[in-house]
């Protein structure tokens, strides 16, 4: 092959059609005011884990409806359940809730995510 | 059909008053082009990669259809590519364009016919600003003056030449030897086409359909007989951009964009691409060939890859011109694969001839893409 000194990135594109979102329609049913978000982010810019960590509970909500599951289970276990999101949330979407729901939904081993299963 | 509701306005779809209806909604998208006297401006680099396009414009336009077309030697680039690329301040390429005003009217024509599509969207988006602020349109016009002594007179159309072939695309049909059909199958040939961004994108009231519904070349494709291919990434940039290209560095991202589209549109299974921009047709006819040397990846059929040519290009094949004198030897992606299904003859020992019948060479072979055709081939 030739080396013409760049190279083709591959495509983020997202093929909905064959996107699995099971997770997604899973939450729908489990959570009803999960489909009222309407992805502000005032969640995310007012998390306390996301202060301290990479967690964005923006993103996970987007990477369920996108249906790229790989990663949330450690992405979720950031999370302290302080309910400050729910307290933000202009939507009053139940994210304490919602967390909870999501966690039992991704079968964790353990029910409760670590920081809060350190502390009770 | 009826009445309905479109946006809160109760739309009359019965079709029995011409203003109404979709008629009325859809005359918002269209433009008025003069079918004859234009002064015409070339593009910068449109001669160099698609040598015959522009000059078969003015053939077709003058010996085919009979229509007044003056070009001046005079007239010099837009400066569109400088100042898209940062190097010509706004206020420069104000003036040359006003300059490009002034020789039309000293050469008593108030129509003007551009072969870029980036000199349409830089004229297109000069004449608004001037609209908008006359102070600014004072100002070129005195430097103008001062610079060359000239008028700033402005134009009473401003039209790309595809334009004016869409407007004239019924007497082109009339006057066609060959139609966009395989004469194999009988079957409508599968018709990309893609239209500069700069077009309708920018200021969508200046081009035919506006930018939601562009049919500048679908027209052109229904009217000669052929098919368009309606695919997900249809108005999706060709990847050109200039700053994506101009810099080497960059052209990973040119390149990653134009692969996006061809991967979007190989399903549908094209039989050639149309292109109304200069840059679009050079960069889909040659990332053909780098993708295949970087990938092994080819879009065509039996290794080819998908044609591209220009819409002057596609009008002159119609029209009956012969394809090496239409410049289609100088495409990187074959051409031969389309000349069969439309039944176009054509001798390949003329291929690499000149005008003149002087030996122009031949290109060296790709090594992954096909190029040439053999028995075998096809």
């Amino acid at each position: 092959m030739i080396d013409f000194g760049y190279g083709i990135t591959r495509s983020n594109r997202l093929n909905l059609d064959e996107a699995d979102l099971t997770l997604a329609r899973k939450m729908a049913r489990r959570e009803k005011s999960f489909g009222t978000c309407i992805g502000c982010g005032t969640c995310t810019a007012g998390c306390t884990a996301g202060h301290f960590t990479a967690y964005n509970p923006r993103k996970i909500q987007l990477m369920i409806l996108n249906g790229q599951t790989e990663n949330l289970k450690e992405d979720l276990e950031k999370c302290m359940l302080c309910g400050r999101c729910q307290m933000l949330c202009p939507r009053g979407i139940s994210l304490r809730s919602l967390w909870s729901k999501l966690y039992r939904a991704l079968d964790a081993p353990h029910k409760t995510p670590s920081v809060t299963r350190d502390i009770f | 059909m009826g009445h309905e509701k479109i946006m809160g306005h109760d739309i009359d779809n019965t079709g029995t008053n011409p203003l109404t209806g979709r008629r009325r909604v859809w005359k918002e998208y269209q433009k008025v082009i003069p079918s004859d006297k234009y002064f015409y401006v070339r593009s910068c680099i449109r001669q160099n990669i698609f040598p015959a396009s522009e000059v078969h414009f003015l053939k077709i336009m003058r010996e085919a259809l009979g229509k007044d077309v003056y070009e001046n030697p005079h007239h010099t680039t837009c400066s569109g590519i400088g100042y898209h690329s940062d190097v010509v301040p706004l206020e420069t390429s104000m003036t040359i364009v006003a300059r490009q005003f002034a020789l039309m009217a000293e050469a008593g024509y108030e129509n003007l016919a551009v072969s870029c599509i980036t000199s349409f969207g830089l004229y297109t988006e000069f004449l608004e600003t001037w609209q908008h602020f006359p102070h600014i349109r004072e100002r070129i016009a005195e430097k103008l003056y001062r610079a060359t002594g000239r008028e700033l007179v402005l134009p009473k159309c401003v039209a790309h030449a595809s334009d004016i072939i869409y407007a004239l695309r019924d007497e082109i049909s009339q006057k066609a030897k060959y139609r966009l059909v395989n004469k194999n199958t009988g079957e409508p040939l599968r018709i990309v086409e893609h239209i500069g961004c700069h077009y309708a994108k920018m200021f969508p009231s200046k081009g035919v359909g506006g930018a939601e519904y562009p049919c500048v070349l679908s027209g052109m494709v229904d009217a000669w007989g052929g098919q368009i291919v309606d695919y997900p990434e249809r108005r999706q940039c060709c990847g050109f951009g200039f700053r994506q290209y101009l810099v080497q560095a960059n052209r990973g991202y040119s390149i990653s964009n134009t692969k996006k589209k061809f991967d979007s549109m190989e399903p549908y299974h094209p039989d050639a691409i149309i292109a109304n921009c200069p840059g679009c047709p050079y960069f889909m006819d040659r990332w053909q060939y780098v993708i295949a040397e970087m990938e092994g990846k080819t879009y065509g059929e039996n290794g080819f890859g998908i044609p591209v040519l220009t819409y002057e290009e596609l009008a002159g094949l119609v029209l009956g011109y012969d394809p090496w004198d239409l410049g289609l030897q100088v495409h990187q992606t074959s051409v031969e694969p389309l000349l069969d299904k439309m039944g176009i003859e054509y001798d390949p020992s003329q291929k690499y001839k000149g005008l003149d019948g002087k030996d122009l060479g031949r290109p060296e072979e790709p090594r992954v893409l096909k190029t040439e055709l053999c028995p075998h081939c096809l």
